[in-house]
């Protein structure tokens, strides 16, 4: 079960809705991966296109518990803009809170995510900020009222998966009561099910599902690889060790001699 | 007067936000808006007058990662 600011949820898998060949395939898939939270933006709203309005009618049909993002804000202000529209839009007072610091990396801004952070919550707002696997950043988040964090695995869009395993290994034992998502990298059902195994409570991806030659089928190969990776982290791994050990039993092996002559 | 629509230069006599609003179509939409960086609830337009040389924003759900 993952929880989240108080709410449970069966799946450990929370996706975006972007880059989908189609509306009826983003509906498809969001079905296949089990995830019961799926992320969306707000955009400039065309009074001829009102592309908005029938977006919104296919979110209201997935019944999904929806996650606004402040995607493309760049500073702290636009982001608690950003985040006071969605709050509104979508009648929620969660917020993925994403303050940009660089186009080519898309990086989190970390001292503006605080900021925003702490003017949010003080606002009202549960934030789930989107950051880095900064310790400081996340002492600080934390301190701010943040009760989720987000770390990146690797830039957002990149599929380069878990790129700094030691840190997030690092993050997760720092914070062991803290829910953790990993938010943005994410390639292949198998980097999903590696962040599981390590402890984290979620993944959260989009592209890796949206691009992938059948979204549809994807998305189900990471719901499964989501939940066996929580599986195993819930059954306790076992230590790797440097040498051998068999494991059928030695005892009673045919044609085994001690060797007595030495 | 002249105000800055969604980034674009828009000419416009609506006397205020909610007023915008409704002559773009966009009265019972689904939309959210901001006036010059900062929120304005949607029971808050009709009392938000416009002026010269505002940036007003106007959005609506989207796809989102």
């Amino acid at each position: 079960m993952l929880t989240l600011y108080g709410a449970q949820f069966a799946s450990h898998l929370l996706l975006g809705t972007a880059h989908y060949p189609s509306p009826e395939c983003l509906r498809q898939a969001v079905e296949a991966s089990g995830a019961q939270i799926v992320t969306v933006s707000l955009r400039r709203e065309s009074a001829r296109a009102r592309t908005g309005q029938g977006f919104w009618a296919l979110i209201e049909e997935l019944g999904c518990r929806v996650l606004p993002n402040t995607a493309g804000c760049r500073t702290a202000k636009e982001a608690i803009t950003t985040a006071k529209m969605a709050r509104e839009l979508f009648g929620t007072n969660w917020i993925k809170l994403e303050v940009i610091a660089n186009d080519d990396t898309l990086q989190p801004d970390l001292f503006g995510l605080v900021e925003a952070a702490a003017a949010l919550t003080e606002d009202g707002f549960e934030v789930l900020p989107y950051t880095t696997e900064d310790l400081s950043a996340a002492e600080r988040l934390i301190a701010a009222g943040c009760a989720v964090l987000m770390p990146w695995a690797a830039p957002i869009g990149s599929a380069r998966g878990l790129t700094n395993k030691d840190a997030l290994k690092t993050l997760r034992a720092y914070f062991p009561d803290t829910p953790l998502l990993i938010d943005a990298g994410i390639g292949t059902p198998s980097h999903a099910a590696e962040a599981m195994e390590m402890g984290y409570n979620g993944v959260l991806l989009n592209t890796a599902v949206a691009k992938a030659g059948d979204p549809v089928k994807m998305a189900e190969a990471f719901a499964k690889a989501v939940e066996a990776g929580r599986l195993a982290f819930e059954a306790g791994l076992i230590e790797p060790r440097d040498m051998a050990s068999p494991s059928t039993p030695l005892a009673g092996t045919p044609f085994f001699k001690i060797d007595h002559a030495s | 007067m002249k105000v800055l629509l969604n980034g674009e230069p828009f000419a416009t006599d609506a006397k205020n936000l909610d007023e915008l609003c409704a002559r773009l179509g966009l009265a019972e939409a689904k939309i959210a808006t901001a006036l010059n960086g900062s929120f304005v609830a949607a029971a808050s337009r009709e009392e938000t007058p416009l002026t010269d040389a505002d940036e007003i924003e106007i959005v609506a759900p989207r796809q989102g990662g």
